[in-house]
């Protein structure tokens, strides 16, 4: 390698560490924005605006999905297995709703602890198996992935 | 070493090289693309989950796979061309961008093809997301940037530095699913995969089957521009008399 | 797996397909533009030489 040639590396090594850290302080600034959801710990932590529009992370709570009956509402509570927030929904559900799963909801508190939801998404974890395999996980009692 | 880079670097030799491999890597790719599509299609089992839905993931994971290996490869390209000023790194960047365009564009689709049954949405604007898709619009400002520029020296040098800025994304779109809340799941392919074995296999084959056709189609181009700008060679005479 | 089971892919055939149809289309759109390319530069090549030699 040449003096020239030594020259240029240095500089794209300087550039791209410059870039570097450059967007990593950025990114780290705007955390919260890039993040998609809050954790149902993290939303009664802080002292979020009611009303404003935000979105929830976590798990649907065991034995805890009801419609009411008269307004048709669908019922949940959203945990992240520290903190629950009931949640109130009207609207289609995707195929993968269920108890115990990731589901990302959109929506307002509506000034009673109750999140008001307007959108509901499923979030797939990164497990994938058979049937079978998945049956003999939860007959040995293996922690739920999803 | 010395020998085999040689035999790479130099444009006669890096044509006959390629052409001694084609029909090898030919040969692997049909092997594992017909054994990805067979098994991922037919044999795999359902997932518990997704059902058969699921079987997206063998378009899906390789393609995405593919659209960050190239742009690697082009930015590493990008590095040699502009230090040691070799052709061949210039060529490979310039070949790579529209099917590593292509790769990125299959990705992007499928993963809303899937999201839409699975998640319940088409889109959604979240980091991982959001950063391949910026990934894409790199792709496509690569080669609009190279078609501005008339002369090909500054055309490669520019274009070079472009993706050496751009490969900042690289990183982002692999930790985004660990840095930042995302709706995106993370990764099932790693050391200790959370894929069963019956589903893993015919993935595998479908990334080895996705890498291959990258190395045919830009093997292939590479032939085509290496001869074109070396037509008046005499090596380049002797490659058309053989095949007439 | 059956025949029924595989072309409606358990009901999930108008996502599955689309998404295998457009990997096939991405890869053969890139292999016919690549070996038209080359083919046509051999051609080139081909009468630029003849004519180079006469």
């Amino acid at each position: 390698m040449n003096h020239k040639q030594r020259r240029k590396l240095s500089l794209i090594g300087f550039l791209v560490l410059f870039l570097g850290i450059a967007c990593t302080l950025v990114l780290y600034a705007l955390r919260q924005n890039i993040s998609l959801y809050y954790t149902p710990s993290q939303a009664l932590v802080k002292p979020l605006p009611q009303s404003q529009n935000l979105r929830l992370g976590g798990f649907v709570a065991a034995d805890s999905v009801h419609m009411d009956p008269r307004t048709l509402a669908l019922n949940f509570q959203i945990t992240d297995y520290q903190t629950a927030i009931p949640v109130v929904y009207h609207g289609e559900l995707p195929n993968l709703f269920r108890e115990k799963q990731g589901v990302v909801v959109s929506g307002h508190f509506d000034g009673q602890g109750h999140f008001i939801a307007s959108e509901i998404l499923a979030k797939h974890d990164e497990n994938y198996m058979p049937k079978p395999v998945k049956e003999l996980l939860d007959q040995q009692g293996a922690p739920h992935a999803g | 070493m010395l020998s085999w880079s040689k035999h790479f670097l130099v444009p006669k030799y890096c044509y006959r090289l390629s052409e001694k491999l084609l029909p090898w890597l030919t040969f692997v790719w049909i092997l594992s693309l017909s054994y990805g599509l067979i098994a991922g299609l037919w044999f795999a089992p359902a997932d518990y989950q997704q059902g058969d839905g699921f079987r997206i993931i063998y378009v899906h994971v390789p393609a995405a796979i593919m659209a960050m290996a190239v742009y690697s490869l082009m930015a590493i390209a990008a590095v040699l061309s502009l230090v040691f000023r070799l052709k061949i790194a210039a060529l490979v960047m310039s070949l790579s961008a529209p099917i590593g365009a292509a790769f990125t564009f299959l990705a992007l689709v499928t993963g809303s093809l899937w999201g839409k049954p699975m998640w319940g949405t088409w889109w959604i604007w979240d980091a991982r997301l959001t950063s391949v898709l910026i990934l894409f619009f790199l792709y496509l400002a690569f080669m609009a940037l190279r078609s501005a520029l008339p002369e090909e020296k500054t055309r490669d040098q520019i274009s070079a530095w472009l993706l050496i800025i751009g490969f900042i994304n690289i990183p982002i779109i692999h930790y985004s699913v660990q840095w930042w809340n995302t709706l995106h799941q993370g990764a099932s392919l790693k050391w200790d995969p959370s894929i069963a074995p019956s589903m893993l296999y015919p993935l595998l084959a479908m990334i080895l089957a996705f890498a291959l056709f990258y190395a045919l189609i830009l093997l292939q181009r590479l032939q085509t521009e290496l001869l074109y700008r070396e037509r008046k060679n005499p090596w380049v005479k002797e490659v058309i008399d053989e095949l007439s | 797996m059956n025949f029924h089971e595989f072309y409606t892919m358990g009901g999930y055939a108008p996502y599955v397909w689309p998404s295998f149809g457009l990997a096939a289309l991405t890869f053969i759109s890139q292999w016919l533009l690549t070996v038209h390319k080359k083919r046509r530069t051999l051609e080139r090549l081909k009468t630029f030489w003849d004519r180079h030699e006469s």
